[in-house]
């Protein structure tokens, strides 16, 4: 628990879940359900896709649609922390709730941290960090809920501008090789001009093209 | 009850366009994952793309800004951004400091163009 404390990011996500929760406010959601979505689908990007295209009308499937596209980032993650919690006695079922709780801030935080937990604790140390994470959120969820009556602008152009920040500088952290570098400023640099394009799933082409390219300059360096 | 969660209809929405495209993911993700090595090449690979997409979200929220960051001028944007990342660098990757300074400047920005 004390790393739930510990970290930045911690600050950052109950800031990004305030806003969520006044968010879901103005459009008209309830309570319980803004609740449910955090405990649920517990990754910000996807809520605020979800509540926003859902609040101005689209359809189920068109919500789903944008909710699907904002999530391919996930699998990538998974599979890269997994193998860090592993052991080869584990199961595939003692992993899932681990699995669940995997969004953006736990993947930044189990490479920070995972490498000072003993591997035979490791599912535990996840559990606890994924349960205190989303206590906290659920906590900002209502609270953000309850005061979103006029939130001043300034307030919230803060808010959202803490999530690029935060992501930026702590994916920038943990980068330990040259492709994890590459791969961030390449992404950085690829978005905006694939973006152009509007094909509805910008990110993920410019993510796996940045990424590759990344990976093909540390294979090419490896064979030197 | 249903007045703290709405209607049963407003739930199953939830679940289907919010908690099943998400989550099937996840599960993907565990279930094809299962057997990679920590340390293989292809673990190199998968987490450069995981930074890349990453990198894309980060630059898509700079680039198309929603909400009320849309109502920061988009050279403010770019400038918090970079003075949070002099910041990050300047104290040896501290991301408090980061983080602070570019709020600060974004602030500061937002105060003089008044």
């Amino acid at each position: 628990m004390r790393s739930v404390t510990s970290t930045v990011l911690t600050l950052v996500l109950f800031a990004t879940y305030l806003g969520i929760g006044a968010l879901a406010h103005d459009s008209h959601f309830s309570l319980g359900w803004v609740l449910a979505s955090t405990l649920f689908v517990w990754a910000g990007p996807a809520q605020i896709i979800l509540i926003s295209t859902l609040g101005s009308g689209a359809t189920v499937v068109q919500a789903a649609i944008a909710v699907t596209v904002s999530a391919i980032r996930l699998f990538p993650m998974v599979v890269s922390v997994l193998p860090m919690l592993r052991t080869p006695q584990t199961k595939r079922r003692q992993l899932v709730l681990a699995t669940h709780f995997i969004a953006v801030t736990l993947w930044v935080e189990c490479f920070r941290l995972l490498p000072q937990v003993p591997r035979e604790h490791r599912i535990a140390f996840t559990h606890g960090l994924g349960c205190g994470l989303l206590s906290v959120c659920l906590f900002a969820t209502m609270l953000g809920y309850g005061l979103a009556a006029n939130l001043p602008q300034l307030f919230g152009a803060a808010i959202l501008l803490l999530t690029p920040l935060a992501f930026l500088l702590s994916t920038a952290r943990n980068c330990r090789q040259l492709a994890d570098v590459l791969a961030l400023v390449l992404g950085l640099a690829l978005f905006p001009l694939i973006s152009m394009l509007h094909t509805g799933v910008d990110i993920l082409i410019s993510g796996v093209s940045a990424g590759t390219v990344a990976y093909a300059v540390h294979w090419w360096r490896e064979q030197e | 009850m249903s007045d703290f969660f709405g209607d049963w209809n407003a739930l199953l929405v939830l679940l289907l366009a919010g908690f099943l495209p998400n989550e099937v993911w996840r599960m993907i993700g565990l279930w094809l994952g299962g057997g990679v090595d920590e340390g293989s090449e292809v673990l190199v690979w998968v987490r450069a793309v995981a930074t890349a997409i990453l990198a894309g979200v980060i630059a898509q929220i700079l680039v198309q800004p929603p909400g009320a960051l849309a109502s920061v001028p988009d050279w403010l944007r770019y400038a918090a951004v970079a003075a949070g990342f002099a910041a990050f660098l300047v104290t040896r990757r501290s991301t408090l400091a980061g983080v602070v300074c570019g709020e600060l400047a974004m602030l500061a920005g937002k105060w003089w163009i008044g």
